[in-house]
């Protein structure tokens, strides 16, 4: 007498046989397979900083790629590993990512040194993303600090070329010396752009800087806000949104209408590896994007 | 749920039918501590005398066979410039004898994680389903709370369940494929006598729990205790070892890493099991880590247990075994803590 006990291949489920779609969140299927995807473009933007072009290579794989300004994707450099990164491109170039990647460590070191041609995984989209649709018809507030300028670039896009969607669009940056300054060359365009309304500031200014010199919250001294038409999104280190926030909070602006992209340790990006909980909340896919009022109900948020 | 009878000798023809042509991990004594009891482990049997029914406890949790200490995410080949990603599952079916109510109700809260909220993990759902599971009822160990947590009984997860009435086992079956291998020995239909021993096993089992824990207000307290000098004292003695995560049942953090092996002819990506407790847990870019001190991550542990898994899934994580609380060198025990929580909650 025998028992064999039945071997169940998991491979042979009907969704292992189409390709892995990151925006199914509830299907079963191969969650670690990525994206190959190439180097088309590298643009140097600061001594620490650059923008890549990255095209899926597979067709039907960049046809399943798309995603909404604020989300994430999980970045590999095969045999080095794997690190989060906000998508800084638009959501229309389907198919084709643009992500501004800061020198930190190995695997962005690495990155650094790649060159154009070199093929690289992608996974994702992930987590939540700034409420577009919710915002159309607003005045809408777009400030960022430092690095924060690359996830806040995604909804620059968004609101750029859907510009009949929504009122008075004003962006403001801020970094702490002008040679930090992130898309420097796009500061021309998007303020020539009809209602969009630019202002950069620096904490310490050099021999060449013209602009305004301070905290990003001085540039909005004395602005005229009306808070229940207004929507704002913050990006930047947490000392930088907290500060604004507040300011924001005592120009009107309620919690709920303001939303900020939060940063943690990430080793999935779906909600197993527990590295980014905060309390009983996943930044990767409760966030990263949060409105500030949950922000403040979060423990150990900022 | 149906049940039979099986007399231990057609157990033991059971067993030894599976172990012919599959894998058998069994609770197997593997020494002695220093008061000279038995410590056993769930390791591959060969024979059905290495699996020891009788044991209290182990020091390792079965979570070893669904989510291991390390484990190969994908393999990446390099040639020419260029790579391919290959990723296997594990899909060899094999036999776990003997484990505990707490351990299978550890199981059921992986599930919910891992097989069933977003992103089901195809590496733990293929362990899963590949696993035939037979349970056993138990008296309960000194330490173990598990009754406070709701974990004393466990009514799905496995395949066969077993509770022992002396000369014969009832067993509680839950799966087509635990019938049919029943179907393969001589199980008996349940009789009268059979429900009225089992019952009265059972109530012995439920009436003997000596540790008990409160917990239904944890949630709460958690929240409002949160700046609690309590966490200091206790984090203070922590050793930020992660022993505590690695013994647990339910815990299932994660760190992943990547090596090339030392031609550069391949690269793998490795998921090895992490710690809350472990200082680099919370550490992004930059060298800012959100929870530097002992106590925030010691704090952040009860935290996960009892607040932010009772959120999500309305149980809490932990099945109070009190694996953490036996391994612990600082003597950090889950009774003992939440004690002193509780206390706080009191005031002075
Ligand atoms: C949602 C999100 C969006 C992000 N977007 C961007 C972006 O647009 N551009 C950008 O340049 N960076 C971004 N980051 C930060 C980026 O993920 C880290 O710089 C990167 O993980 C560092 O990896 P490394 O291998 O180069 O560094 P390592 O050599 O691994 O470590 C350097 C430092 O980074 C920390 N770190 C390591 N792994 C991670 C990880 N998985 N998550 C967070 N910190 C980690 C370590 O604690 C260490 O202090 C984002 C992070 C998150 C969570
Ligand atoms: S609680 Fe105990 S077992 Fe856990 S990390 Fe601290 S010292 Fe180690
Ligand atoms: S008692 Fe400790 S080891 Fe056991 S389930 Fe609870 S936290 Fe985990
Ligand atoms: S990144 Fe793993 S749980 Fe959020």
């Amino acid at each position: 007498m025998n028992i064999l006990l039945h071997r169940y291949d998991i491979t042979q489920e009907d969704d292992f046989h189409a390709l892995p779609d990151f925006n199914r969140k509830a299907t079963l299927q191969h969650v670690d397979k990525v994206y190959k995807a190439e180097i088309t473009n590298i643009i140097r933007l600061t001594e620490m900083e650059k923008l890549f072009h990255f095209r899926i290579l597979d067709p039907k794989e960049r046809d399943t790629f798309s995603f909404l300004p604020g989300q994430f994707v999980m970045l590999e450099v095969p045999g080095y590993g794997e690190v989060p990164i906000s998508i800084s491109g638009s959501p229309t170039n389907k198919g084709y990512v643009e992500l501004c990647i800061r020198k930190a460590g190995v695997v962005t070191s690495m990155l650094h040194r790649a060159g154009r041609g070199a093929r690289v995984g992608i996974r994702g989209p992930f987590g939540t993303h700034f409420p577009m649709g919710k915002m159309k018809g607003s005045d809408i507030l777009l400030i960022a600090g430092g690095l924060g300028l690359a996830p806040l670039r995604a909804p620059i896009f968004h609101v750029t070329e859907n510009r009949s969607d929504y009122r008075n669009v004003h962006i403001m940056y801020g970094t702490k010396d002008p040679s930090q300054l992130l898309f420097d060359y796009q500061y021309k365009q998007w303020e020539r752009i009809d209602g969009v309304n630019l202002s950069v500031i620096v904490e310490r200014a050099d021999d060449t800087w013209k602009g305004p010199v301070g905290l990003i919250t001085k540039l909005m001294d004395g602005m005229k806000i009306v808070g229940d038409e207004t929507y704002a999104i913050v990006c930047g280190p947490p000392v930088m949104f907290k500060f604004v926030c507040n300011q924001l909070g005592k120009m009107g602006v309620p919690m709920h209408r303001m939303f900020v992209s939060l940063e943690r340790r990430m080793h999935c990006g779906m909600g197993k590896c527990c590295r980014c909980n905060i309390g009983s909340t996943y930044t990767c896919v409760d966030g990263p994007v949060f409105d500030y009022w949950s922000v403040m109900n979060l423990k150990e948020a900022i | 749920m149906l049940f039979k009878t099986l007399t231990k000798k057609d157990f033991r023809s059971l067993v030894e039918i599976i172990l012919q042509s599959n894998e058998v991990i069994g609770p197997k004594k593997s020494g002695t501590n220093k008061d000279g009891n038995p410590i056993h482990k769930f390791l591959p049997v060969a024979k059905f005398e290495e699996i020891d029914l009788g044991y209290q406890t182990t020091e390792f949790s079965p979570k070893t066979y669904f989510l291991p200490y390390k484990e190969n995410l994908s393999t990446y080949r390099f040639e020419n410039g260029e790579w391919e990603q290959d990723i296997r599952y594990r899909i060899q079916p094999r036999a776990i004898i003997g484990m505990h109510a707490c351990d299978i109700n550890a199981l059921l809260k992986l599930d919910k994680v891992m097989a069933r909220d977003k992103f089901p993990s195809p590496y733990y759902v293929s362990r899963r389903r590949n696993t035939f599971i037979v349970g056993i009822d138990h008296e309960p160990a000194e330490k173990c709370f598990c009754q406070s947590v709701g974990a004393d009984t466990v009514t799905h997860g496995f395949d066969l369940f077993l509770t022992d009435l002396g000369d014969r086992y009832f067993v509680a079956i839950n799966s087509d494929r635990g019938f049919n291998a029943l179907a393969k020995v001589d199980a008996k239909l349940v009789t009268e006598k059979d429900s009225h021993d089992y019952l009265a096993v059972r109530a012995k089992i439920q009436n003997s729990f000596k540790t008990k824990v409160r917990i239904d207000n944890l949630p709460n307290l958690l929240d409002i205790e949160f700046e609690s000098d309590m966490w200091k004292k206790w984090g203070n003695k922590c050793l930020s070892c992660g022993s505590c995560a690695m013994v647990c049942p339910t815990c299932y953090c994660y760190g992943v890493a990547e090596h090339v092996s030392m031609d550069f002819t391949k690269g793998q990506k490795v998921k090895q099991l992490h710690s809350c407790n472990l200082v680099d847990f919370a550490e992004v870019a930059g060298g800012h880590n959100f929870r530097p001190t002992r106590s925030s991550r010691l704090k952040y542990r009860y935290y996960h247990q009892h607040r932010g898994f009772v959120e999500a899934y309305d149980e809490p994580k932990c099945v109070g075994c009190n694996r953490c609380g036996t391994v612990c060198l600082a003597g950090i025990n889950p009774p003992e803590v939440i004690a002193d929580l509780q206390a706080e909650g009191h005031g002075p």
